[in-house]
C-alpha cells in the first residue's frame, strides 16, 4: 500500500535570538509555506502544531496560537509534544489525517523562543518528576546525557577530541552560506578543541545552542497535490517509534537504564530501530539514500547517527567522516543544512526544519549547500521521555 | 564518610538509600513475577510489556559495580540544583553497571576525584556525602566513588 503525501511548501522563519514571541516565529514560517505552495491559509484544512513547554499556555496550545494570530479560519486542529520529536510527532500526525482521507491540504508548524543557557526543568517543587529531580540529586543537565554518551563511544570506538571536532567543522562549512542557520562561520579543529570544556569530553563547541526559530511544511494528498503541481515531493515515511523494554541507554532524563535481567536488551537499540522504523514504512534501505539530517545534539552524537541510520558498521562512523563521505561532495553527505552545530535547537521546529531542509534538497534549490543528485534523504531526531522521529522525503 | 556524621542528617530525596551504621546501599525494587530491578524504587507496573505484575519488592542493590562512563560540570547546573560552595566547583558525574542486577545507574561523584581520575570499566563503590547545606544542615545523598586499584 502506498503511504505517500506530497510536500507541496516549506518556510522557515531564520533561527537566531530573536527575543521576540514564539507565534511570530511561526505565522512567518507558515506564511513563507504557503507561499512557497501557491495556496492560502484559508485553504488548510488541518493544523499540527508542535507545542513548547517554555512559552506559557499559548506555548502548550501551538496550534490554536498560531492558528488564531493567522486567522481563525475553522480548521480541525492537534497540538503535539513529543520533546525534541515534537516537530515530527506533528508531520506524522498531519500524515495520517491526509492518508485516512480526512483532509487533503495541512499545514504544519512549529517554532519556539529558547531562553539563555542551560535548558531547566520547569519550577517549583517538583520532587516526583524525574526531570527536576535529576536537576536537584545529580545537577544533570542535558550535556551531561551527551558527555556521558561521547566518553562511552571513546571508550568502545577509540574516538578523539579531534574527531568530535571535526563534525563540528564539516557542519560549519556546510551551513556557511545558509540564510536560515543562526551561527555562520568557520571554524577550525583547534577553535573547537580550545573551547571551553562544558561537560568532559564535551566543549562548549560541540554542544548544540537553543535557538528561537520558525518552521512550517504544507502537505496534501498525491491526488491534491499532482492538480497543483507536476511532480511533488513525497513524503514516503513518517515514524514516531517509542523504545522497546529493556532499554539499555541511559536516557534523559532517568537515573538508570532499565535492568536487561528477564529479557535481552533488543536488537535493534532504540535509536537504530527509529531510521529502521522509517526504511520499512518507505521500503526503502540505507544504501538508497542520497542525504541525511541528523539530529547532532553534540558532534559526537552525529558520528552515532552515521551508525544509527545505517551508513556504517558500529564503530566505523570516524572513517567515513575521516573519508569526507559525509561532506558535501561526499558519497552520502550529512547534516547539508549545517545540522544543529549551525542552527541551535529551537525544540518544537526542529524535526520540521530538517523536512524543509531535505525537500530544498531534493528539488536541487538549495544553493551553495546543494547536494548533487539529492533524490532520497532521511531525517531522524530524538527526544527525551522515549521520544523519537524520522522521516523519508523523496522525488 | 564516617557513619557517625550521618547521625541526624537528612537525605536529598526518601527512600532511595540506606542510612544506618551498614555500608551504604540503593534501595530498589524487583518485580515479584519477572525479576526485573528498579532504581529508583517503583511499586506500581513493570515496565516489562509481557508482565502485568504489580507486586514488588525492595531490595538493597549492590554496593559495587564498574564504570560505564562519565563526565563532569564544568558550569554550575541552573535550579533546582544547588552548590555545595559558595563558588560553584566543577564535579564528576558516573555512569556504574551493577553486574548482578544488569542495569547502568547514574550518580555524582565523590567531591574528592576529578574527571581525569576515571577510566571506563574501574571498580567503584557506593558512598554518602553531602550534596548541600541549608539552614538546618547537611543534605546527604548517595554518590559514586573509585575503589582504589591494587597496584
Amino acid at each position: 500500500m502506498n503511504r505517500d503525501v506530497a510536500i507541496v511548501g516549506v518556510g522557515m522563519h531564520p533561527w537566531g535570538k530573536w527575543g521576540r514571541n514564539f507565534v511570530e516565529y511561526g505565522v512567518a514560517a507558515a506564511r513563507a509555506a504557503l507561499k512557497d505552495a501557491n495556496l492560502t491559509w484559508p485553504d488548510v484544512q488541518f493544523v499540527a502544531g508542535g507545542e513548547t513547554i517554555r512559552n506559557g499556555y499559548p506555548g502548550y496550545v501551538a496550534g490554536a496560537s498560531i492558528s488564531r494570530a493567522l486567522g481563525w479560519s475553522g480548521a480541525q486542529i492537534a497540538s503535539c509534544y513529543g520533546a525534541c520529536a515534537t516537530g515530527g510527532q506533528a508531520i506524522a500526525t498531519a500524515r495520517a489525517h491526509i492518508l485516512a482521507g480526512l483532509c487533503d491540504v495541512a499545514l504544519v508548524v512549529g517554532a519556539d523562543a529558547a531562553p539563555k543557557g542551560f535548558f531547566a526543568p520547569q519550577s517549583g517543587e517538583r520532587p516526583d518528576d524525574p526531570d527536576w529531580l535529576r536537576f536537584r540529586l545529580l545537577g544533570a543537565t542535558n550535556p551531561t546525557y551527551f558527555a556521558l554518551s561521547a566518553r562511552r563511544r571513546m571508550a568502545m570506538y577509540g574516538s578523539t577530541a579531534n574527531d568530535f571536532a571535526a563534525v563540528k567543522t564539516k557542519n560549519a562549512k556546510h551551513g556557511l552560506h545558509n540564510p536560515n542557520a543562526r551561527f555562520r562561520k568557520l571554524y577550525t579543529i583547534e577553535d573547537v578543541t580550545n573551547s571551553p570544556m562544558v561537560a568532559d569530553p564535551l566543549r562548549l563547541l560541540d554542544i548544540c545552542a537553543t535557538s528561537d526559530g520558525g518552521a512550517a511544511l504544507v502537505l496534501t494528498s498525491m491526488a491534491y497535490a499532482r492538480k497543483h503541481t507536476a511532480a511533488p515531493i513525497r513524503l514516503s515515511a513518517a515514524a514516531t517509534v517509542t523504545p522497546v523494554f529493556p532499554s539499555a541507554d541511559i536516557e534523559m532524563p532517568e537515573f538508570a537504564t532499565d535492568s536487561w535481567v528477564s529479557s535481552p536488551r533488543p536488537d535493534p537499540s532504540f535509536r537504530s530501530s527509529i531510521a529502521q522504523a522509517a526504511y520499512q514504512q518507505a521500503g526503502l534501505g540505507p544504501t538508497d539514500i542520497d542525504l541525511a539530517e541528523v539530529y547532532d545534539l553534540s558532534t559526537a552524537l552525529e558520528l552515532d547517527w552515521y551508525e544509527h541510520i545505517g551508513l556504517c558498521q558500529a564503530g566505523d562512523a570516524e572513517s567515513l567522516l575521516r573519508a569526507g563521505d559525509t561532506s558535501i561532495g561526499g558519497r552520502i553527505p550529512v547534516n547539508p543544512s549545517g545540522g544543529l552545530a549551525c542552527f541551535g535547537e529551537a525544540v518544537p521546529a526542529q524535526a520540521i526544519a530538517q523536512a524543509c531542509e531535505l525537500t530544498w534538497q531534493i528539488r536541487g534549490q538549495a544553493q551553495q549547500r546543494q547536494v548533487d543528485d539529492a533524490r532520497v534523504g532521511i531525517a531522524v531526531n530524538q527526544g527525551l521521555f522515549g521520544h523519537a522521529s524520522s522521516i523519508i522525503i523523496q522525488k | 564518610m564516617v557513619q557517625e556524621e550521618l547521625m541526624g542528617t537528612r537525605a536529598a530525596v526518601n527512600g532511595w538509600f540506606t542510612m544506618d551504621d551498614a555500608p551504604p546501599r540503593l534501595i530498589g525494587t524487583q518485580c515479584l513475577s519477572c525479576d526485573s530491578y528498579y532504581f529508583p524504587p517503583q511499586i506500581t507496573s513493570c515496565h516489562n510489556p509481557n508482565c502485568t505484575t504489580d507486586a514488588f519488592k525492595h531490595v538493597e542493590l549492590s554496593r559495587r559495580g564498574r564504570l560505564w562512563s562519565y563526565t563532569n560540570a564544568c558550569y554550575q547546573p541552573p535550579p533546582p540544583f544547588i552548590s555545595p560552595t559558595e563558588t560553584f566547583q566543577p564535579f564528576a558525574i558516573a555512569a556504574v553497571e551493577l553486574d548482578r542486577e544488569k542495569m547502568v545507574i547514574l550518580g555524582q561523584v565523590t567531591h574528592s576525584v576529578e574527571v581525569e581520575q576515571l577510566h571506563v570499566g574501574m571498580e567503584m563503590e557506593l558512598i554518602v556525602e553531602t550534596l548541600f547545606e541549608d539552614d538546618d544542615g547537611p543534605v546527604v545523598v548517595y554518590k559514586w566513588a573509585p575503589i582504589p586499584e591494587k597496584p
